[in-house]
């Protein structure tokens, strides 16, 4: 049997491993999510066609990396996965019901009569803002902490609810919408892609609110946090992080206002990475937030160096087949591109 | 009420409910992915445009099912957290990197390639986009491949140590990934979806035989799907009886439920059909061959078969499932060798495409393949019981700290969604076919036009069978 144990940090590498996979999990469903929490305003059925023409190809694979970090978590973690799953288990259930709705109905809306078609219009767009809802509150949950005594989890089927999971819920939605109307931006032309700015221009101001009120609210949820952030000198690197915040999120309004193609959504994704790292932070090093730190929640050496060596080998291949795929698709999506 | 059921037993069911559906459409999709394939290839070496619209036609219906296997297994990986988190934390060490590998090999491979198979027709060459056709086959190979080394360790566990908090610690990866029972299950489980998929092909085309449409095509649909049906099936029953044998060896108390055997027995009669009865410890109203058990699994005129009876009732599967589900399975697949050999027997005699009576028989089998598939499952899961890893971990000890209130809900809430959603979908594969194809102008000159060799040999008949007319 091999092990790396000696050599590296495998707990630290698989932490990191998780976050990234998550954090590529929100960007790329958040935009296809994103689409289907827009989808019923659209103006037209020929946009809502082209709307799902743009994400089509690429959701199955989107998805994909939800399954890798719970899977991942499954592998690495198996403790704070069979801690974390089942204080959250309305949630999960909540979202995995949404999200077999929206996949779904990727298919029936091409099938269905067009007298039925609402049905799935409709399935898809419920589908992809509860979902969103859900994944919110499940993060708002888990900064909050889980309420454990020792290794076993000692609240209630509810303890995820309370004020903070519910307005990072919304926070997410909003900032899924963002994400979902700048890609559209980028991938359309004519009257949708000029719905599609007048709708980032709306989703951006709720965003910034939005992340401004989780900002100021998280330091306050755990002395812990607070002092991470306010205590010299750790302050010192980690202003940085919100005047990053502060002069992507100006550098987006700028981009919104002057009606650029492809800069909003880029920098919409980066405003979400400096956000998403501003959460790291905070909840480095914790697996089960302020219990089970990531060292004591780990998997055995072997079972995470096996994993990482099938990381390590396979995860460029998968992005490589990745960037084809987008590369395929690339450029403006028409409304009668299906098989 | 809901004491009666505790968050076990609710969590089983739940279980059972999700996977029980989910199987059926990588079943489906394992066979379809390949078939089409193979359709494709036919086209690119051939050139022939009715290839072309045969993948058209069933490519729509593979992307109906392969939609609805993604969901429904999406909700499998985050069901072993919610309701089986012990288990996860007990057995992850050694079972997650088999699931991970599966995610890393398989998953990605069927996703990102699916986009091109289905919408990049035109933005690809042929040549790449019969590469993606490919990628996404080997994808639900791959898939196979690592789940059932998964299911297959918690039947014949090996390599792996348990440690002082009860924790499986893997020691050996090469004993855990290649367990005794996986080469049998990944086998018998490929060729079952293979099988599955080729009766769905052949009764489709039996169908459209029937109602004298897209004669051609489904003429060459079902002479190739009824080949593979032929050759498959002997192939699947030998597997079947080499997995039986190997389960006697590792796990005797789910054959002796198979068989409803109670006392030892040597030699031991092979229970045709019976009600077994756990109150009376007994099979009742047995029809029984003599000698044929002992023969089928100990290869001899009188070896010795045990019997449930050896077992403290709480270490016994529930008899009555394992039984009834084996038998029908059997039966399936008995009833897939008539088919087969009726197939070859028509078809050498050319008399295929005008024998009624067979085309509606096809037509019948279509669900077969589902139903082995399903009932095979049972007897596998159940007769596993009361362990989750056989002879390690018990069931009822692995499930979740949640309270039943939030299972029953789950479980309703699946239930409901689950025969709406899945429903439609499978309603809507039925109107794909009731449509039909998208059939080109080639048609009239086929045949004058002749293709310079013959595609199949289904062809020569139809020349053959357009004479006679
Ligand atoms: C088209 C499907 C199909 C057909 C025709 C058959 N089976 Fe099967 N069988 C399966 C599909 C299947 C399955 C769904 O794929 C199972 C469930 C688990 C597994 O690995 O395969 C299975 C399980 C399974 C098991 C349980 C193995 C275990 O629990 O360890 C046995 C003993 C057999 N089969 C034997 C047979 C025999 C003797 C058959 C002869 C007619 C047969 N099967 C036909
Ligand atoms: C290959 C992947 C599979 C894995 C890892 C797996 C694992 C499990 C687990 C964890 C349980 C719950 C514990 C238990 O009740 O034993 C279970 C039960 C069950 N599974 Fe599977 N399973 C797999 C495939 C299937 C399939 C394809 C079916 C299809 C019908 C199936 C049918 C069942 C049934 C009926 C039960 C309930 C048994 C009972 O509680 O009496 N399983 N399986
Ligand atoms: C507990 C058991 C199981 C779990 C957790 C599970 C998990 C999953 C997941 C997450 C997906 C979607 C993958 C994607 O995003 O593309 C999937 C699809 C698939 N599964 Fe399962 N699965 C289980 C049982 C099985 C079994 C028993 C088989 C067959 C032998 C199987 C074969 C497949 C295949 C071929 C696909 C891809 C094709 C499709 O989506 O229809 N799975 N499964």
């Amino acid at each position: 049997m091999f092990s790396f144990e000696e050599f590296i940090n495998l707990p630290l590498i698989w932490a990191a491993i998780i976050a990234i996979a998550v954090y590529i999990y929100i960007i790329l469903d958040g935009f296809d999510l994103g689409v289907g929490i827009i989808f019923p305003f659209a103006p037209s059925e020929e946009c809502r066609r082209k709307m799902l023409n743009s994400i089509a190809p690429f959701w199955d694979g989107n998805e994909t990396w939800l399954v890798l970090g719970g899977g991942g978590m499954f592998v690495a973690f198996p403790l704070a996965y069979s801690i974390i799953f089942p204080a959250f288990y309305i949630p999960l259930i909540v979202m995995l019901i949404s999200l077999v709705f929206r996949g779904v109905a990727f298919e029936f809306h091409y099938k269905a009569s067009a007298k039925r078609r609402f049905i799935w219009d409709y399935a898809f767009h419920f589908g992809s803002l509860m979902a969103a809802f859900a994944q919110g509150v499940m993060l708002g949950a888990f900064v909050q902490g889980i309420p454990m005594i020792g290794r076993d989890f000692v609240g209630t089927a509810f303890s995820w609810a309370s004020p903070f999971s519910m307005m990072t819920g919304v926070a997410v939605v909003m900032g899924y919408a963002l994400l979902g109307s700048s890609w559209l931006v980028m991938k359309t032309d004519s009257v949708t892609q000029k719905w599609a700015r007048k709708v980032t221009k709306y989703a951006v101001l709720y965003v910034i609110v939005f992340m401004f009120a989780v900002s100021m609210w998280v330091p306050f949820l755990n002395q812990e946090i607070y002092a991470k952030w306010f205590a010299w000198p750790s302050f010192g690197y980690l202003v940085i992080i919100p005047v990053l915040a502060i002069t992507i999120s100006i550098m987006l309004i700028r981009s919104i206002i002057n009606e650029r193609e492809y800069q909003p959504f880029l920098l919409t994704v980066l405003l979400f990475s400096v956000s998403y790292l501003g959460l790291a932070v905070s909840m480095f090093p914790w697996m089960v937030p302020h219990t089970i730190p990531y060292w004591e929640a780990a998997g055995t050496p072997e079972t995470q160096s096996l994993m990482l060596v099938g990381v390590v080998v396979v995860l460029p291949v998968i992005l490589a087949y990745t960037a084809f795929n987008y590369y395929v698709f690339k450029g403006k999506t028409n409304s009668d591109d299906i098989y | 009420m809901i004491e009666l059921f505790d968050t076990a037993v609710l969590s089983r069911i739940q279980f059972a409910f999700t996977i029980s559906v989910h199987i059926i459409f990588p079943a489906f999709t394992i066979g379809l992915a390949s078939w089409l394939a193979f359709i494709e290839g036919m086209w690119l070496k051939t050139k022939h445009p009715i290839y072309l619209e045969i993948f058209q036609f069933w490519v729509k219906i593979f992307a109906v099912t392969f939609g609805m296997g993604v969901v429904s297994g999406l909700v499998m990986v985050y069901q072993f957290g919610t309701n089986w988190a012990v288990f996860s934390d007990h057995v992850g060490n050694v079972i997650g990197p088999l699931l991970g590998f599966e995610v890393l090999t398989a998953f990605f491979l069927e996703a990102s390639f699916l986009g091109i198979m289905l919408f990049g027709m035109n933005r690809v060459g042929p040549k790449m986009h019969f590469a993606a056709t490919l990628f996404v086959a080997l994808g639900t190979l791959l898939s196979a491949f690592w789940i059932l080394s998964a299911n297959s360790f918690m039947h014949t566990p090996q390599g792996f140590e348990i440690a002082e908090n009860g924790i499986l610690v893997p020691t050996n990866w090469l004993e855990i990934l290649f367990n005794p029972s996986f080469p049998y299950r990944f086998f018998h489980m490929v060729i079952a979806a293979f099988l599955t998929t080729a009766l769905v092909v052949s009764g489709v085309s039996a169908w459209y035989l029937l109602k004298d449409r897209y004669v051609s095509h489904a003429r060459i649909m079902l002479v190739k799907a009824l080949f593979a049906v032929a050759i498959l099936i002997p192939i699947q029953i030998y597997v079947g009886d080499a997995s039986g044998l190997n389960t006697l060896e590792h796990q005797p108390e789910k054959i002796a439920a198979m068989e409803g055997v109670w006392e030892d027995e040597s030699p031991a009669a092979l229970v045709l059909f019976g009600i077994p009865s756990e109150k009376t410890q007994s099979t009742n109203y047995a029809i029984k061959i003599p000698h044929l058990a002992s023969l089928i699994l100990t290869h001899s005129w009188d070896g010795e078969v045990k019997g449930l009876k050896n077992w403290a009732r709480e270490d016994r599967p529930p008899v009555w499932p394992v039984f009834f589900s084996f038998r029908i399975m059997v039966g399936m697949g008995l009833l897939m060798l008539f088919t087969g050999i009726c197939a070859m027997y028509l078809y050498f005699r050319k008399r295929l495409f005008t024998t009624k009576w067979f085309q509606r028989w096809c037509v019948l089998m279509a669900p077969a393949g589902f139903i082995a598939i399903l009932t095979g499952w049972f007897v596998t899961e159940i007769g596993r019981q009361p362990y989750v890893v056989y002879g390690v971990l018990r069931t009822a000890d692995m499930v979740s700290p949640v309270t039943p209130h939030e299972v029953a809900w789950s479980l309703a809430v699946f239930v409901v969604v689950y025969f709406a959603v899945f429903g439609t979908g499978i309603y809507y594969i039925f109107r794909l076919i009731n449509k039909g194809m998208e059939v080109g102008q080639w048609q009239d000159t086929y045949g004058q036009h002749a293709l310079k060799n013959p595609t199949t040999i289904a062809d020569i008949f139809l020349f053959k069978s357009k004479k006679d007319k």
